[in-house]
């Protein structure tokens, strides 16, 4: 009988643990879908803004602006890197991780300052002690434009004040609702990518081109950081959304283990107590 | 006839053909016409004048952004764009008043050219809003 009961508990402990990962799922779903719809609807503006600066990179005029200039000597590297803030979401930060490890194999402690968005991402570098030179924690999925504002202003001012010589950006880019990419991208100095010159536009700018500069760079780097921040935003959600719909179905075939193990114990308690009865008229018969 | 693709942050608000467009350039406003040189100018609020294939008028009310003509076609990076009837105005009167207020305000702490360009701004749908709604 002891063992009979400790199965049923064990049975109603997965089913409560199921209804919960159920309902996680269910959420992450919900929010996996507005993340997602934030995500493909930000896309065309930021390929555009990719595809502007590339064709202005192949302008006749020459220009120069603070942002393009490649140190010569990089003595301290900035990395900007997006994890969660809660748990439960699979793989998500651990990938985050393993990318920055690997990444930062290369430096020395005190050549590198992060700047990280997510508690999980907060806890672990400090744990690694790592300097973490500013951080986000309980954005939830959430930015406004304030304070995306405030975000690239400060990588921008630790790149433009020399205190760090150039900025990486890693984040989980969201390929679809079960698939990421780890992506480690250079965010300053910016480099626009058609360096040989093969055709160059003779383009007229106005009013000229460090003016044109002046907006569309600080733009530019804005909406980087907000498709970042987006594209690892949905992923959390699909990756948490994975996770759960895992985790549900292993407890729905622990439940169906436990249950067959109950259903024979108790078949047993049965024929057991029916021998029992059996034996003891018989005694009495006798 | 070109390609005129307007896109803002949030989507892609509009792909056409079309035959001209008037835009408020940084430096004033200025015409595209087909075959136009390559050119790059910022945008400031104003008024978007599109002609399209059969030469039929809209007008947009853009905030700042930027203009892109690249052979015969045209990409206008516009930071919010809206025809006159979906400018709410009640929203553009109180931004107004907000920006006004703080322009006025001697606190240190306000951000003036940020104050200033949301007047700009709002004074602009207010302005767009009022001479093409009464029209229609």
């Amino acid at each position: 009988m002891q063992a009979l009961r400790e199965i049923r508990r064990r049975i109603r402990t997965v089913q409560n643990t199921q209804q919960i990962t159920k309902a996680m799922k269910m959420v992450a779903a919900a929010r996996l879908k507005k993340a997602q719809s934030n995500v493909e609807s930000s896309r065309p503006y930021a390929k555009k803004l990719d595809l502007l600066l590339k064709n202005l990179s192949r302008a006749k005029t020459s220009f120069y602006h603070p942002l393009f200039e490649k140190r010569e000597k990089i003595k301290k590297t900035l990395l900007f890197l997006i994890t969660s803030d809660r748990g439960l979401c699979g793989p998500f930060n651990a990938n985050i991780f393993k990318e920055a490890k690997s990444f930062l194999e290369d430096y020395e402690k005190d050549q590198v300052g992060l700047v990280i968005v997510g508690k999980k991402g907060f806890n672990h570098f400090r744990r690694e002690k790592w300097e973490i030179v500013q951080s986000y924690p309980g954005l939830e999925g959430k930015v406004t434009a304030s304070q995306l504002k405030s975000i690239t202003n400060i990588l921008i001012e630790l790149f433009l004040s020399n205190k760090y010589d150039q900025v990486y950006t890693l984040y989980t880019q969201f390929l679809n609702p079960a698939t990421f990419k780890v992506t480690l991208e250079k965010f300053l100095n910016i480099e626009p990518e058609n360096k040989e010159k093969k055709l160059q536009i003779d383009y007229i700018f106005e009013p000229n081109v460090e003016e044109i500069f002046d907006v569309l760079l600080p733009r530019y780097c804005i909406n980087r950081v907000q498709m970042a921040l987006f594209e690892s935003f949905a992923s959390e959600h699909g990756s948490r959304m994975t996770a759960m719909s895992a985790a549900t179905k292993n407890a729905e075939e622990m439940i169906e283990e436990l249950t067959l193990i109950r259903n024979k114990l108790r078949q047993a308690a049965i024929t057991k107590e029916m021998l029992e009865i059996a034996s003891g008229a018989e005694a009495l018969k006798g | 006839m070109f390609k005129l693709s307007i896109v803002t942050p949030e989507k892609i608000y509009r792909e056409l053909e079309v035959n001209s467009i008037i835009a408020p350039g940084s430096e004033g406003y200025l015409g595209v016409l087909t075959n136009h040189a390559p050119l790059v100018t910022s945008l400031i609020p104003g008024k978007l004048t599109v002609k399209d294939k059969v030469n039929q008028e809209k007008i947009y009310s853009v905030s700042s952004g930027f203009l892109e003509v690249y052979k015969n076609q045209v990409t206008i990076l516009a930071d919010s764009i809206e025809s006159p009837e979906d400018i709410n105005k009640k929203r553009a009167q109180e931004a107004l008043e907000r920006a006004k207020k703080r322009l006025k305000s001697k606190d240190p702490t306000v951000d003036l050219p940020r104050a200033s360009a949301a007047e700009r701004r709002s004074l602009n749908r207010i302005k767009i809003h009022d001479s093409y709604i009464k029209r229609m």
